[in-house]
């Protein structure tokens, strides 16, 4: 039964005001169908909050790591209905990625010359001005290969992709300085550099962890490799990372899980990692002046390993680029709050947060208050100088999001909850608790790994809306056999203390995201069509080479055949043809549609050929005509009433 | 042409003392054919006509607007669909109108400033092409659109589901899942405008100089 409130009526208010009104419908209609399915008054609630009728479209936008499926999915806010999946790191057939559209992308990726076709994309980073999302560029991490690419946010479309030449694994990335100066790519599980053999007894004398940082040409939109280098660090399975911003702009902080060195062997009787590398009470927080570091850079200060310049461990010292302090032990994140004064670290076995001050870092380094220095000679800085404050929030503390009004919020993934608490320092006086104390909790259906608040890592937070991401879904939604979906939380964080309600569960059946960052949509400038008929979005400009309605032709040239076609509903033009066997194809095809969503698909059976053309759009594929036969080609986007007779013959002469 | 005969189309001049005395008598046709004028010559930069097309997979319409030289609009998403039924890109009806639209437009105005320098029934003549201009501009649009509609290429691909048809060149017409709703446009009515002006013009200007002509006349007859 429904229980009388003001929430009930508020709910009951709003759903009637969006749904009912204008079509005679009652309360009374309301309140039947939630008591013939079950509602509270809460769930009614929240589905006014969330519920987004037709047309009406969302306020802000999710990117979220895809996970395994290497990809990045845009997900509306408050509705939770995915957009779009973006191709990044791996082979997407409805985009054509990888089937004739940004095979040339891929292939940066490739690593010795072979394909990686999966990726495990975790931390996503929009490009910042001045702090700020600016909503033009996105940047992700694949963790297992490595590697980082660059997606350009007017098409959605994967641009670049860089392999770091150091690491094999990265976990430190994808994090921007305040301008998007650089991209940074913290290695995680220490190797010899470029992936050199080494026995693991050599351990501490050949593996090395790294930071990379990877500028950013924003004309060019592309990482310009020439103009970036990395740091060599300590083999200590460096984990996540934050830029510093306002006042400690121009640092920049990672934590790390194995300063033991454990180096495993489980089946030797050895500790295994997860012994061996929690041994210790604390890991160490890195803290890295990259303004300093970029000008040792420039000044030639590096050693070229694998063809990349890298500053030594022994020239961070010597230049004051690098220091450390103890954390809390197994630490997962590092986040910076808004006004770049405090750092906050949480250790996944330790139940507090722990809050570290830029002022008083800067201070211990003045005066060289180091405990120690750790076995390379990096100098430690004594915990108790640079420590702010500790907030006891619970079980399994991992990531910190924060709010317009000096509430943070740190996921607890032992705990399966969102602690909300309160900063201290110029942050006090925005919140009704007092100073360094927990203010609520929400339960979250389960495991939560990384929190997402609407800009929550921005200089300016939004408050608003708080995703939990949850590894596990358990009893959530239906059983989909034994793989089940992660699940996407969103909780209303829009009124102050522990009244945090779950308002919606999306579940994420593709892959396992990580991390997700959330922009108001209308930072967003996406393009609806192409800017001009002939547009190769690989280069962002008309590419002359396009073919254009009436110039359709085929021409053959020293044993290549080029093609000139176009699409337009309903029909592909050239529609037949014929080649040798063994003949090179050159296929050039636009799509030459200016109506928004009418798009082509081009596709050819037995050639693993399969394009997206969206209106504007040419696209080039090269390949040898090597199987002979008949293959009926056909446009693979249900584009108008005469779709299927949308087709033409491919036809490869035997020899 | 003899010097006698352009005096007889050009009319008796009025008197210098005369036209000091009753200017708003003689200034009014003068005026009004200038208001004409003015309004055909802004009539040039507006449009004369727009269609609308309605479809539920065009939340945002799709619009065409002639102007008295060109065809703007989403020409290209239409020719598109037309295509489908067999009708010619659009862009291929009235070249011909487009391309001597803004002349003919020209040699008008020059007319009307011509008119209102003759003094006699010859006026009306000047004038009558500009009067007829709306109604023109309307009809050679009807004969195009039946002759588009009515002439579609037999082998399109749905050639065989659709009559040929006439959509109408104002107010609505329904055409497969279309609707298309025509109206005049600003530049229209401004000729329409111009139009009852000149209509005007002339009752005033043969009030104005009907006068002077018969008095010329009785002077010659005696």
């Amino acid at each position: 039964m429904l229980q009388q409130g003001s929430g009930w009526k508020i709910a009951i208010g709003l759903i009637v005001a969006l749904a009912g009104a204008a079509t005679g419908q009652s309360i009374k209609d309301v309140e039947a169908a939630a008591q013939a399915r079950g509602l509270s008054t809460a769930d009614l609630l929240a589905a006014a909050k969330t519920f987004t009728p037709s047309g009406m479209k969302d306020e802000y936008v999710i990117f979220s790591s895809g996970g395994h499926s290497g990809q990045v999915f845009a997900i509306g806010v408050p509705s939770m209905r995915l957009l779009r999946t973006i191709a990044v790191f791996t082979p997407e057939p409805w985009q054509g990625w990888g089937y004739g559209v940004g095979n040339e992308i891929l292939a940066e990726g490739n690593v010795n010359g072979k394909p990686n076709l999966w990726g495990d994309t975790h931390h996503p980073a929009l490009s910042e001005t001045k702090g700020e999302y600016d909503g033009q560029w996105l940047f992700i991490n694949d963790k297992i290969n490595a590697r980082v690419a660059v997606i350009d946010l007017r098409d959605f479309e994967t641009k670049q992709i860089v392999k770091n030449p150091l690491t094999v694994s990265d976990h430190g990335g994808t994090f921007v300085t305040p301008d998007t100066e650089y991209v940074i790519e913290g290695g995680q599980y220490a190797v010899p550099f470029g992936a050199k053999y080494a026995p693991i007894s050599e351990y501490k004398e050949k593996y090395r962890g790294s930071v990379t940082m990877w500028k950013f040409d924003r004309k060019a939109g592309r990482i310009d490799k020439a103009q970036s280098f990395a740091m060599e660090l300590p083999p200590y399975w460096q984990d996540l990372a934050d830029a510093g911003k306002l006042a400690s702009d121009g640092f920049m902080f990672l934590n790390s899980l194995n300063t033991e060195m454990a180096t495993g062997g489980i089946q030797d009787k050895q500790p295994p990692f997860e012994a061996g590398a929690s041994r210790n009470a604390t890991d160490y927080l890195h803290i890295i002046d990259w303004k300093k570091a970029e000008q040792v850079f420039k000044d030639g200060k590096v050693e070229m390993i694998e063809d990349f310049p890298v500053i030594r461990i022994q020239t961070l010292i010597d230049e004051g680029i690098i220091y450390m302090t103890p954390e809390p032990r197994s630490p997962h994140g590092v986040d910076v709050a808004p006004k770049g004064d405090f750092i906050v670290v949480s250790g996944k076995l330790d139940p507090h947060v722990t809050i570290y001050s830029i002022d008083k870092i800067k201070q211990a380094i003045a005066d060289k208050k180091y405990s120690s220095s750790d076995e390379y000679g990096i100098p430690v800085l004594d915990f108790d100088a640079v420590v702010e404050a500790q907030v006891e929030v619970g079980l399994g503390p991992l990531h910190t999001q924060f709010g317009p009004d000096g509430y943070a919020y740190t996921s607890l993934f032992l705990d399966s909850a969102v602690a909300r608490w309160t900063l201290g320092g110029s942050y006090g006086s925005g919140t009704p608790e007092p100073d360094w104390t927990l203010a609520g909790k929400t339960p979250v259906n389960y495991n939560v790994g990384h929190l997402g608040a609407a800009e929550g890592d921005t200089v300016s937070p939004d408050g608003k809306y708080l995703i939990a991401f949850n590894k596990w879904s358990v009893d959530r939604f239906l059983h989909p056999g034994p793989l089940l979906a992660q699940n996407f939380q969103l909780i209303d964080i829009s009124a102050p203390g522990a009244n945090m309600p779950v308002i919606y569960d999306m579940p994420i059946g593709m892959g396992e995201p990580h991390y997700a960052q959330i922009i108001k949509a209308d930072k967003l400038k996406p393009w609806s069509v192409y800017p001009e008929v002939g547009w190769d979005p690989h280069t962002q400009a008309i590419d002359p080479w396009a073919p254009k309605p009436k110039q359709e032709r085929i021409e053959r040239k020293d044993g290549v055949v080029e093609v000139y076609s176009t699409a337009v509903r309903s029909h592909f033009n050239p529609e037949h043809v014929t080649v040798k066997q063994g003949e090179k194809v050159v296929w050039r095809i636009t799509n030459i549609e200016r109506a928004v969503d009418a798009i082509h698909g081009f596709a050819i059976p037995q050639y693993n050929i399969n394009l997206s053309l969206e209106p504007g759009e040419t696209a080039k594929i090269e390949f040898v005509a090597d199987v002979p036969g008949t293959f009926p080609f056909y446009c693979s986007e249900f584009c108008s009433a005469l779709h299927l007779e949308m087709a033409g013959y491919f036809m490869v002469e035997p020899n | 042409m003899s010097t006698a005969m352009i005096d007889r189309i050009v009319g008796p001049r009025v008197e210098p003392s005369e036209l000091s005395q009753r200017t708003l008598r003689y200034g009014t046709p003068s005026f009004l054919l200038l208001t004409a004028r003015v309004l055909l010559l802004v009539s040039l930069f507006l449009p004369y006509w727009h269609m609308t097309l309605h479809a539920p997979q065009y939340p945002d319409n799709l619009h065409l607007t002639a102007y008295i030289n060109s065809l703007t609009g989403d020409v290209a998403e239409i020719n598109g669909l037309n295509h489908y039924i067999g009708m010619r890109p659009l862009e291929e009806a009235a070249q011909f109108e487009r391309s001597v639209g803004v002349y003919a437009m020209i040699a008008m105005v020059v007319l009307l400033e011509l008119a209102a320098f003759i003094h006699t029934k010859w006026a009306a003549l000047l004038v009558i092409p500009a009067i007829l201009f709306p109604g023109v501009f309307l009809l050679d649009l009807h004969l195009w659109m039946s002759h588009f509609g009515q002439n579609l290429d037999p082998t399109a691909p749905l050639s065989n589901s659709i009559e040929p048809f006439v959509p109408p060149i104002l107010g609505e017409g329904i055409i497969g899942q279309f609707k298309t709703v025509a109206s005049g446009g600003l530049g229209f009515y401004l000729a329409c405008a111009a139009s009852v002006v000149q209509i005007v013009a002339l009752y005033f200007h043969r009030r104005a100089y009907r006068p002077l002509v018969l008095a010329e006349r009785a002077s010659v007859e005696s």
